[in-house]
Protein backbone atom coordinates (compact mmCIF):
# COMPACT_ATOMS: atom_id res chain seq x y z
CA UNK A 1 0.00 0.00 0.00
CA UNK A 2 1.26 3.42 -0.93
CA UNK A 3 2.03 5.95 1.74
CA UNK A 4 2.31 9.66 1.34
CA UNK A 5 5.37 11.71 2.10
CA UNK A 6 3.97 13.29 5.24
CA UNK A 7 3.24 9.92 6.86
CA UNK A 8 6.74 8.70 6.12
CA UNK A 9 8.35 11.88 7.45
CA UNK A 10 6.30 11.72 10.64
CA UNK A 11 7.16 8.06 11.07
CA UNK A 12 10.84 8.89 10.77
CA UNK A 13 10.39 11.60 13.40
CA UNK A 14 8.50 9.20 15.67
CA UNK A 15 11.17 6.52 15.48
CA UNK A 16 14.10 8.90 16.00
CA UNK A 17 12.54 11.63 18.16
CA UNK A 18 15.78 12.98 19.61
CA UNK A 19 17.93 13.25 16.52
CA UNK A 20 15.42 14.13 13.79
CA UNK A 21 13.96 17.63 13.63
CA UNK A 22 10.32 18.32 12.83
CA UNK A 23 9.73 17.73 9.12
CA UNK A 24 9.46 20.92 7.07
CA UNK A 25 7.04 20.87 4.16
CA UNK A 26 7.56 23.03 1.10
CA UNK A 27 5.42 22.52 -1.99
CA UNK A 28 4.77 18.90 -1.16
CA UNK A 29 8.40 18.07 -0.44
CA UNK A 30 9.50 17.08 3.06
CA UNK A 31 12.84 17.94 4.60
CA UNK A 32 14.13 16.36 7.80
CA UNK A 33 17.28 17.48 9.54
CA UNK A 34 19.46 14.94 11.27
CA UNK A 35 20.92 16.54 14.40
CA UNK A 36 23.57 13.92 15.06
CA UNK A 37 25.65 13.25 11.92
CA UNK A 38 27.38 10.31 13.60
CA UNK A 39 24.14 8.35 13.30
CA UNK A 40 23.63 9.08 9.61
CA UNK A 41 24.27 5.54 8.50
CA UNK A 42 21.75 4.14 10.98
CA UNK A 43 19.03 6.59 9.89
CA UNK A 44 19.78 6.05 6.20
CA UNK A 45 19.54 2.29 6.61
CA UNK A 46 16.22 2.75 8.39
CA UNK A 47 14.96 4.97 5.56
CA UNK A 48 15.95 2.40 2.99
CA UNK A 49 14.77 -0.78 4.73
CA UNK A 50 11.76 0.33 6.76
CA UNK A 51 10.44 3.32 4.81
CA UNK A 52 11.28 1.91 1.36
CA UNK A 53 13.38 4.78 0.06
CA UNK A 54 15.08 2.63 -2.52
CA UNK A 55 16.77 5.33 -4.58
CA UNK A 56 19.27 8.05 -3.65
CA UNK A 57 18.59 10.60 -6.37
CA UNK A 58 21.28 13.03 -5.43
CA UNK A 59 23.54 13.98 -2.62
CA UNK A 60 25.24 17.32 -2.36
CA UNK A 61 26.97 19.64 0.05
CA UNK A 62 26.53 23.28 1.10
CA UNK A 63 29.41 25.38 2.41
CA UNK A 64 28.74 28.22 4.87
CA UNK A 65 32.20 29.36 6.03
CA UNK A 66 30.91 31.69 8.77
CA UNK A 67 29.04 28.91 10.56
CA UNK A 68 30.61 26.70 13.19
CA UNK A 69 28.93 23.70 11.59
CA UNK A 70 30.23 24.74 8.23
CA UNK A 71 29.14 21.97 5.86
CA UNK A 72 25.61 20.79 5.27
CA UNK A 73 25.17 17.46 3.53
CA UNK A 74 21.91 17.05 1.67
CA UNK A 75 20.53 13.68 0.58
CA UNK A 76 17.64 13.58 -1.89
CA UNK A 77 15.83 10.30 -1.49
CA UNK A 78 13.07 8.81 -3.59
CA UNK A 79 10.84 5.84 -3.06
CA UNK A 80 9.70 4.07 -6.19
CA UNK A 81 7.30 2.04 -4.11
CA UNK A 82 5.42 5.00 -2.64
CA UNK A 83 6.31 7.53 -5.35
CA UNK A 84 7.42 10.09 -2.78
CA UNK A 85 10.47 12.19 -2.21
CA UNK A 86 12.32 13.01 1.01
CA UNK A 87 15.21 15.30 1.76
CA UNK A 88 17.60 14.55 4.60
CA UNK A 89 20.03 17.19 5.80
CA UNK A 90 22.80 17.06 8.33
CA UNK A 91 25.37 19.63 9.39
CA UNK A 92 28.99 18.82 10.21
CA UNK A 93 31.82 20.79 11.78
CA UNK A 94 34.47 22.54 9.74
CA UNK A 95 37.29 21.18 11.91
CA UNK A 96 36.61 17.57 11.08
CA UNK A 97 34.66 17.32 7.81
CA UNK A 98 33.98 13.62 8.04
CA UNK A 99 30.86 11.50 7.69
CA UNK A 100 30.02 7.89 7.04
CA UNK A 101 29.64 6.77 3.47
CA UNK A 102 26.27 5.51 2.25
CA UNK A 103 27.68 3.78 -0.80
CA UNK A 104 26.88 0.30 0.44
CA UNK A 105 23.23 1.29 0.96
CA UNK A 106 22.75 2.98 -2.41
CA UNK A 107 25.11 2.34 -5.31
CA UNK A 108 24.57 5.87 -6.62
CA UNK A 109 26.20 7.31 -3.51
CA UNK A 110 29.60 6.07 -4.66
CA UNK A 111 30.29 8.65 -7.35
CA UNK A 112 28.24 11.39 -5.66
CA UNK A 113 30.40 11.10 -2.57
CA UNK A 114 33.53 11.13 -4.71
CA UNK A 115 32.34 14.39 -6.22
CA UNK A 116 31.67 15.92 -2.80
CA UNK A 117 35.08 14.78 -1.64
CA UNK A 118 36.70 16.23 -4.75
CA UNK A 119 35.06 19.64 -4.69
CA UNK A 120 34.33 20.17 -0.98
CA UNK A 121 36.89 18.02 0.79
CA UNK A 122 34.52 15.97 2.92
CA UNK A 123 36.03 12.67 4.02
CA UNK A 124 33.67 9.71 3.72
CA UNK A 125 34.40 6.86 6.09
CA UNK A 126 34.28 3.35 4.67
CA UNK A 127 33.99 4.57 1.10
CA UNK A 128 35.29 1.79 -1.21
CA UNK A 129 37.11 4.10 -3.64
CA UNK A 130 37.48 7.65 -2.38
CA UNK A 131 39.38 9.27 -5.27
CA UNK A 132 38.89 12.57 -7.06
CA UNK A 133 36.38 12.36 -9.89
CA UNK A 134 36.42 15.73 -11.68
CA UNK A 135 39.79 17.21 -10.82
CA UNK A 136 42.86 15.07 -11.32
CA UNK A 137 44.75 13.01 -8.76
CA UNK A 138 47.36 15.18 -7.10
CA UNK A 139 45.40 18.43 -7.23
CA UNK A 140 45.65 19.77 -3.70
CA UNK A 141 42.61 22.06 -3.35
CA UNK A 142 38.87 21.63 -3.06
CA UNK A 143 37.65 24.28 -5.48
CA UNK A 144 33.95 24.52 -4.59
CA UNK A 145 34.67 25.71 -1.06
CA UNK A 146 33.71 29.34 -0.55
CA UNK A 147 37.21 30.35 0.51
CA UNK A 148 38.70 29.06 -2.74
CA UNK A 149 39.12 31.98 -5.19
CA UNK A 150 37.05 31.89 -8.37
CA UNK A 151 40.12 32.57 -10.51
CA UNK A 152 41.86 29.51 -9.10
CA UNK A 153 45.39 29.01 -7.83
CA UNK A 154 48.58 28.26 -9.68
CA UNK A 155 49.57 24.62 -9.32
CA UNK A 156 51.84 22.10 -10.95
CA UNK A 157 51.26 18.37 -10.74
CA UNK A 158 53.26 16.27 -13.16
CA UNK A 159 52.37 17.53 -16.62
CA UNK A 160 49.18 19.20 -15.48
CA UNK A 161 49.47 22.85 -14.59
CA UNK A 162 46.93 25.47 -13.62
CA UNK A 163 47.25 29.25 -13.68
CA UNK A 164 45.36 32.06 -12.06
CA UNK A 165 42.68 33.18 -14.51
CA UNK A 166 42.61 36.91 -15.32
CA UNK A 167 39.31 38.23 -14.02
CA UNK A 168 39.75 41.74 -15.54
CA UNK A 169 37.51 43.41 -13.00
CA UNK A 170 35.00 40.57 -12.85
CA UNK A 171 33.22 38.44 -11.82
CA UNK A 172 30.64 39.60 -14.30
CA UNK A 173 27.11 39.36 -13.00
CA UNK A 174 24.06 40.58 -14.84
CA UNK A 175 21.43 42.69 -13.10
CA UNK A 176 18.10 41.14 -13.97
CA UNK A 177 15.27 43.54 -14.70
CA UNK A 178 17.41 46.52 -15.64
CA UNK A 179 16.34 47.70 -19.08
CA UNK A 180 19.61 49.47 -19.85
CA UNK A 181 22.01 46.92 -21.34
CA UNK A 182 25.05 48.94 -20.29
CA UNK A 183 23.95 48.89 -16.67
CA UNK A 184 22.67 45.33 -16.81
CA UNK A 185 25.88 43.89 -18.18
CA UNK A 186 28.73 46.23 -17.26
CA UNK A 187 32.22 45.66 -18.62
CA UNK A 188 33.55 45.43 -15.10
CA UNK A 189 32.34 45.88 -11.58
CA UNK A 190 34.11 46.10 -8.26
CA UNK A 191 33.74 42.98 -6.19
CA UNK A 192 32.30 44.78 -3.14
CA UNK A 193 29.33 46.35 -4.95
CA UNK A 194 25.99 44.86 -4.07
CA UNK A 195 23.64 43.81 -6.81
CA UNK B 1 58.85 24.31 -82.28
CA UNK B 2 56.64 24.80 -79.24
CA UNK B 3 57.50 23.58 -75.77
CA UNK B 4 55.09 20.64 -75.55
CA UNK B 5 56.37 19.19 -78.78
CA UNK B 6 59.89 19.68 -77.59
CA UNK B 7 59.10 17.63 -74.46
CA UNK B 8 57.65 14.83 -76.60
CA UNK B 9 54.16 15.58 -75.41
CA UNK B 10 51.18 15.20 -77.75
CA UNK B 11 48.56 17.78 -76.68
CA UNK B 12 45.91 16.32 -78.99
CA UNK B 13 45.67 13.01 -77.21
CA UNK B 14 46.89 13.80 -73.71
CA UNK B 15 45.15 17.11 -72.89
CA UNK B 16 46.62 20.38 -71.74
CA UNK B 17 49.65 20.87 -69.60
CA UNK B 18 50.37 23.32 -66.80
CA UNK B 19 53.87 24.33 -65.92
CA UNK B 20 54.49 25.40 -62.34
CA UNK B 21 57.03 25.19 -59.58
CA UNK B 22 57.40 22.10 -57.44
CA UNK B 23 56.73 24.11 -54.31
CA UNK B 24 53.44 25.48 -55.62
CA UNK B 25 52.39 21.97 -56.62
CA UNK B 26 53.15 20.52 -53.18
CA UNK B 27 51.36 23.37 -51.44
CA UNK B 28 48.41 23.02 -53.82
CA UNK B 29 48.12 19.33 -52.93
CA UNK B 30 48.28 20.09 -49.23
CA UNK B 31 45.86 22.96 -49.49
CA UNK B 32 43.03 20.83 -50.88
CA UNK B 33 43.49 17.86 -48.58
CA UNK B 34 43.64 19.41 -45.13
CA UNK B 35 42.29 16.49 -43.14
CA UNK B 36 41.00 17.79 -39.81
CA UNK B 37 41.52 16.26 -36.42
CA UNK B 38 38.20 17.15 -34.80
CA UNK B 39 38.99 18.10 -31.22
CA UNK B 40 35.37 18.67 -30.29
CA UNK B 41 35.22 19.62 -26.63
CA UNK B 42 32.08 21.73 -26.24
CA UNK B 43 29.30 23.45 -28.18
CA UNK B 44 31.61 24.64 -31.00
CA UNK B 45 31.84 20.97 -31.94
CA UNK B 46 28.15 21.07 -32.88
CA UNK B 47 28.94 23.83 -35.37
CA UNK B 48 31.89 21.79 -36.57
CA UNK B 49 29.52 18.89 -37.25
CA UNK B 50 27.17 21.29 -39.02
CA UNK B 51 30.06 22.44 -41.19
CA UNK B 52 30.68 18.85 -42.12
CA UNK B 53 27.05 18.18 -43.00
CA UNK B 54 25.39 18.76 -46.34
CA UNK B 55 24.20 22.35 -45.91
CA UNK B 56 27.68 23.83 -45.46
CA UNK B 57 29.64 20.86 -46.77
CA UNK B 58 33.28 21.23 -45.82
CA UNK B 59 34.03 18.69 -48.57
CA UNK B 60 33.95 21.57 -51.05
CA UNK B 61 37.29 22.61 -49.59
CA UNK B 62 38.81 19.15 -49.42
CA UNK B 63 38.62 18.95 -45.62
CA UNK B 64 35.80 16.48 -45.18
CA UNK B 65 37.93 13.56 -44.03
CA UNK B 66 37.59 13.94 -40.27
CA UNK B 67 39.98 11.31 -39.02
CA UNK B 68 39.72 10.33 -35.39
CA UNK B 69 43.34 9.34 -35.51
CA UNK B 70 45.99 12.02 -35.12
CA UNK B 71 48.34 10.04 -37.35
CA UNK B 72 46.21 10.70 -40.41
CA UNK B 73 45.40 14.34 -39.69
CA UNK B 74 46.83 17.63 -40.89
CA UNK B 75 44.89 20.32 -39.08
CA UNK B 76 43.61 20.14 -35.53
CA UNK B 77 40.40 22.07 -35.03
CA UNK B 78 40.15 22.78 -31.31
CA UNK B 79 36.42 23.34 -30.99
CA UNK B 80 35.40 24.16 -27.46
CA UNK B 81 36.46 24.78 -23.89
CA UNK B 82 39.81 23.27 -22.97
CA UNK B 83 39.96 22.37 -19.30
CA UNK B 84 43.27 21.87 -17.57
CA UNK B 85 42.52 18.18 -17.29
CA UNK B 86 41.83 17.94 -21.02
CA UNK B 87 44.77 20.17 -21.95
CA UNK B 88 47.29 17.33 -21.59
CA UNK B 89 45.22 15.16 -23.92
CA UNK B 90 45.03 17.94 -26.52
CA UNK B 91 48.78 18.47 -26.34
CA UNK B 92 49.53 14.78 -26.61
CA UNK B 93 47.26 14.34 -29.64
CA UNK B 94 48.88 17.37 -31.27
CA UNK B 95 52.30 15.82 -30.72
CA UNK B 96 51.13 12.58 -32.33
CA UNK B 97 50.12 14.35 -35.54
CA UNK B 98 52.73 14.09 -38.30
CA UNK B 99 54.26 17.18 -39.90
CA UNK B 100 53.13 19.33 -41.60
CA UNK B 101 50.41 20.27 -39.15
CA UNK B 102 48.29 23.26 -38.39
CA UNK B 103 45.96 24.28 -35.55
CA UNK B 104 42.72 26.22 -35.71
CA UNK B 105 41.49 27.60 -32.37
CA UNK B 106 37.76 27.62 -32.96
CA UNK B 107 35.70 29.97 -30.83
CA UNK B 108 36.19 32.20 -27.83
CA UNK B 109 36.99 29.38 -25.38
CA UNK B 110 39.77 27.83 -27.43
CA UNK B 111 41.23 31.28 -28.21
CA UNK B 112 41.25 32.76 -24.72
CA UNK B 113 39.21 30.72 -22.28
CA UNK B 114 36.15 32.67 -23.32
CA UNK B 115 33.68 33.40 -20.59
CA UNK B 116 35.21 30.76 -18.35
CA UNK B 117 37.51 32.85 -16.16
CA UNK B 118 37.69 29.91 -13.87
CA UNK B 119 39.95 27.66 -11.85
CA UNK B 120 39.41 24.73 -14.20
CA UNK B 121 39.71 26.21 -17.69
CA UNK B 122 42.87 26.75 -19.70
CA UNK B 123 42.98 30.41 -20.73
CA UNK B 124 43.60 29.82 -24.42
CA UNK B 125 44.88 26.72 -26.19
CA UNK B 126 47.93 28.70 -27.40
CA UNK B 127 49.38 28.24 -23.91
CA UNK B 128 50.15 24.61 -24.77
CA UNK B 129 50.32 24.30 -28.59
CA UNK B 130 51.09 26.75 -31.42
CA UNK B 131 47.96 28.12 -33.08
CA UNK B 132 47.81 29.15 -36.75
CA UNK B 133 44.35 30.66 -36.82
CA UNK B 134 42.02 32.11 -34.23
CA UNK B 135 38.30 32.15 -35.00
CA UNK B 136 36.02 34.53 -33.13
CA UNK B 137 32.51 33.49 -32.20
CA UNK B 138 30.53 31.85 -29.44
CA UNK B 139 30.00 29.46 -31.05
CA UNK B 140 31.63 29.99 -34.43
CA UNK B 141 29.17 29.93 -37.31
CA UNK B 142 29.89 27.35 -40.02
CA UNK B 143 30.44 30.19 -42.51
CA UNK B 144 33.13 31.60 -40.25
CA UNK B 145 34.82 28.22 -39.96
CA UNK B 146 34.81 27.84 -43.74
CA UNK B 147 36.20 31.36 -44.08
CA UNK B 148 38.91 30.43 -41.60
CA UNK B 149 39.67 27.26 -43.51
CA UNK B 150 40.05 29.26 -46.73
CA UNK B 151 42.36 31.64 -44.88
CA UNK B 152 44.40 28.66 -43.73
CA UNK B 153 44.53 27.37 -47.31
CA UNK B 154 45.86 30.76 -48.32
CA UNK B 155 48.52 30.51 -45.62
CA UNK B 156 49.45 26.98 -46.70
CA UNK B 157 50.12 28.26 -50.22
CA UNK B 158 52.66 30.74 -48.82
CA UNK B 159 54.74 28.09 -47.06
CA UNK B 160 58.31 27.78 -48.37
CA UNK B 161 58.34 23.97 -48.17
CA UNK B 162 61.27 23.31 -50.49
CA UNK B 163 63.16 26.46 -49.69
CA UNK B 164 62.91 25.44 -46.04
CA UNK B 165 64.65 22.15 -46.84
CA UNK B 166 67.44 23.63 -48.91
CA UNK B 167 68.07 26.50 -46.51
CA UNK B 168 70.25 24.25 -44.37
Amino acid sequence: MKKNAEDLALRLKADFPNIISDPIEFRGEYTCELLDPARLYEVAKYLRDKLDFDFLKDSTCIDEPDQEKRFTLVYELYSYQHRVQMRLKTRIFAKKPQISSLSDLWESANWQEREIYDLMGIQFENHPDLRRILMWDGYQYHPLRKDFPLEGKATQCGNIFTEVAPLEGGPFVTLPGNTDTGKREPRSRSTDSKF
Amino acid sequence: MNLTKFLGYDGKTEGNVVITTMEALINWCRKYSLWPMPMGLACCAIELMGTGASRYDIARFGAEVMRFSPRQSDVMIVAGTVTYKQAQVVKRIYEQMPEPKWVIAMGACACSGGMFRSYSVLQGVDKIIPVNLYLAGCPVRPEALLDGLMQLQHDVMQEPVLRKQFRK
